[in-house]
């Protein structure tokens, strides 16, 4: 299986670089820079002071008992969480931010902008930035804003400017759109923090790379708890920047990993979000990868109740594992999504992201399939769901809570 | 610099053009022939570009024909992109009424083919080449008389199936070079480069400014210093801000042409403004297209005023340097 990205960026035929030619210098700048310091023995000293003291790592590999009794009686069955929801921020995005903000100031940069969906990697960027001083400016679409305010209101407060992106489908692609445009504009003193392991090659990998920290700590931890790594991973994919975190240190071990993508009002109906499930191949955002697109390669508007997978593309390299079949993709509808966010908090007392819900819908699934056997499944619980209460509220109004 | 190229001297000068006309026949694509001619006439060339379907699709070619009427002498059509990252909010605008109004790659192909009189060129973005696979798209831009291609977001590395596609037709593949393009890629990008070099004349996005970037300057000295060491002579021309007559004059006595876009996009956005308040009256409307088309024809006509330069300027002092 390759694990690195070839010469030209690629995983297989996915990734490459597919960016204005301004930009190029900057990749080039970016991925010199990345090698230099991902080597550098102060540089992961510091990185890794800073995910223990101040974004609260390593989180705990949480054994869900009620839930695994709830799934399976006979108590065989066994779900764990990794509990990203506890990193500072209230999600796993805080691990790239901050490995990427000090990335930026190590090559000199004084201002960062990034995009945002749901508003976590926003509010992510913006405390790594505050911690690191360094100028921030987060894009965010106009839907997202309105649906999103929480999140809104906390970068505010954290000094970040959200510039509001009021074009094409107003979500985290055009902000992404309005981010790459801000960097061709400013590529000399800005860095472009991107959320998720998507965009042009160094992207994929410097994410992937500092989200890894999520699979090399379960994977201790695991061994620590049960003696043996887990049957099954499972992780919800709109980028994929959590799946890919928690799935590396594992492609080549014998542990099923699942990706759970959005299906939204459900995949036959054309709204929802998942690129690998119901994409095909095409060129968005700097890469090579699955899309969702009309027949003539106009990108379609994704849809999903979680703002974070609501994107129309997916990150390459998982498009790569998925073709090989060595990463197995599903999707979870809204309403799937609903019941599983209820069922966890319910039995477990964790709120999880509706981003998350996805992949405890998959996980009880698995779990109930799995009824009576010796079975091991670890969940990324990539997020806490504060941010989606008032949409949940919304969609389960009717239901008795 | 009029000067010093003037003091070349008669003899040497004639041997010059006759090089030039010498070149200009060995040349079999279309586009550095229009270059080729150009120079020989004393002129740069003037190159526009519009978005296909904006107006409407309907328009497009009355559009086009204002442009020709007006001397743009290359006419570069958009193919509109949901997603155009290297658009300003210009072109953006455009290309989103464009795609609401049904704009699509089929009908693409049918509004350029009515465009005639003119060297086309196609500017997408890659994701629509490729979904139409290159090899058939290049096919259809030739079969609707457009003789090159631009895609901003393809960069000279992942470029080798557009070119090996293009080598089958006599079709240009036209690539960007921006004020951050080191001279080793310059080099890359000129070996593979046919039709001209598009000079991205500063860091940011499509769309009118007041002033022109300081960078085209030390851009175009950069390539001009590659293409003398790598002996590749292919005509530059500058894009990205080029918005009024005195850009275009500044530009052209560097480089070989000056691309306009979101000036006329412009041209058209105000017209369209002030003909929605009076869409009711059908003779209104008409009237105020005409107006449209006459305020296009004329831009374009003091723009390409704006390409004429003495035929002893710096392009003849280049010239002479080269071996």
């Amino acid at each position: 299986m390759q694990l690195q990205p070839d010469e030209s960026g690629k995983f297989g035929r996915y990734g490459g670089r597919f960016a204005p030619e301004v930009l190029i210098s900057a990749l080039d700048e970016l991925e010199h820079a990345f090698f230099k310091f991902h080597e550098d023995k102060s540089f992961n000293a510091e990185l890794d002071n800073l995910l223990r003291t101040y974004a609260g790592r390593p989180t705990p590999l949480y054994f869900a008992e009620n839930l695994s009794s709830f799934c399976d009686p006979s108590g065989r069955v066994r779900i764990y969480l990794k509990r990203e929801d506890l990193v500072h921020g209230g999600a796993h995005k805080m691990n790239n931010t901050l490995g990427q903000a000090l990335l930026a100031k190590k090559m000199g940069k004084e201002r960062v902008i990034a995009e945002t969906g749901a508003g976590q990697h926003g509010v992510a960027t913006a405390m790594a930035a505050v911690k690191l001083r360094l100028k921030c400016d987060i894009y965010m679409g106009t839907e997202d804003i309105e649906r999103q305010r929480l999140n809104v209101f906390r970068m505010k407060l954290l000094g970040a400017n959200v510039i509001p992106v009021d074009k094409g489908s107003k979500t985290l692609k055009d902000a992404i759109n309005e981010a790459l445009r801000d960097w061709v504009t400013n590529v000399e003193h800005t860095y472009y923090l991107i959320g998720s392991v998507v965009g042009p090659h160094p992207y994929p990998l410097i994410v992937r790379e500092f989200q890894r920290v999520i699979g090399i700590e379960t994977r201790k931890q695991i061994i620590e708890a049960e003696g043996r790594l887990p049957d099954v991973i499972v992780a919800c994919v709109g980028g994929g920047s959590n799946a890919m975190g928690i799935f590396y240190d594992f492609i080549e071990d014998d542990v099923e990993l699942i990706g759970v993508e959005a299906a939204g009002r459900g995949l036959h109906t054309g709204m929802h979000g998942a690129s690998i499930c119901a994409g095909e191949d095409g060129v968005l955002h700097g890469m090579f990868s699955k899309l969702l697109q009309d027949e003539y390669g106009q990108i379609n508007q994704s849809y999903s109740i979680a703002a974070g997978l609501d994107y129309p593309g997916v990150g390459p390299e998982l498009v790569f594992l998925a073709e090989q079949g060595r990463v197995k993709m599903t999707a979870a509808t809204d309403n799937e999504t609903l019941t599983a966010f209820k069922i966890l908090a319910e039995k477990e007392g964790i709120i999880p992201a509706l981003e998350s819900a996805h992949a405890i819908h998959c996980a009880i699934k698995l779990a109930k399939k799995n009824r009576g056997r010796e079975y091991i499944i670890v969940v990324n619980l990539s997020g806490r769901g504060d941010k989606d209460i008032f949409i949940a509220a919304e969609a389960l109004a009717g239901e008795t809570l | 610099m009029y000067v010093r190229a003037c003091a070349v001297g008669e003899a040497s000068m004639l041997s010059m053009i006759t090089e030039d006309i010498n070149q200009g026949e060995g040349i079999d694509m279309a586009i550095e022939r229009v270059f080729e001619r150009l120079r020989r006439e004393g002129e740069r060339a003037l190159i526009g570009f519009i978005t296909a379907g904006y107006p409407s699709a309907e328009l497009t070619p009355a559009v086009a024909s204002a442009l020709i009427d007006g001397g743009v002498d290359i006419l570069e059509i958009g193919l509109p992109f949901s997603d155009p990252i290297a658009d300003g909010v210009t072109i953006q605008r455009a290309s989103e009424h464009s795609l609401k109004a049904g704009m699509n790659t089929d009908l693409y192909f049918e509004v350029a083919s009515q465009i005639k009189g003119v060297e086309k060129v196609c500017l997408s973005y890659y994701n629509l080449v490729l979904r139409r696979k290159t090899e058939r798209f290049i096919e259809e831009c030739i079969s609707a008389g457009i003789s090159g291609i631009i895609v901003p977001d393809l960069p000279v590395e992942e470029a080798s199936d557009m070119l090996k596609a293009s080598k089958n037709y006599d079709f240009d593949v036209i690539f960007l070079v921006s004020p951050t393009t080191t001279e080793r890629r310059i080099a890359k990008i000129l070996n593979v480069s046919s039709g001209f070099i598009y000079v991205v004349s500063l860091l940011g996005v499509t769309g009118v400014r007041e002033r022109l970037s300081d960078a085209i300057s030390p851009t175009i000295h950069r390539i001009r210093r590659v293409q003398s060491a790598e002996k590749i002579s292919i005509p530059v021309a500058v894009g990205f801000g080029i918005s009024r007559e005195d850009h275009v004059r500044a530009v052209c006595e560097i480089a070989d042409g000056a691309i306009v876009g979101s000036a006329f996009i412009k041209i058209m956005e105000e017209h369209m403004h002030s003909g929605e308040l009076k869409r009711a009256d059908k003779l209104h409307a008409f009237e105020d297209t005409k107006n449209m088309l006459a305020d296009l024809k004329n831009f374009a006509q003091r723009l390409k005023k704006a390409t004429h330069v003495a035929l002893c300027s710096d392009q003849a002092a280049r010239t002479a340097e080269q071996p």
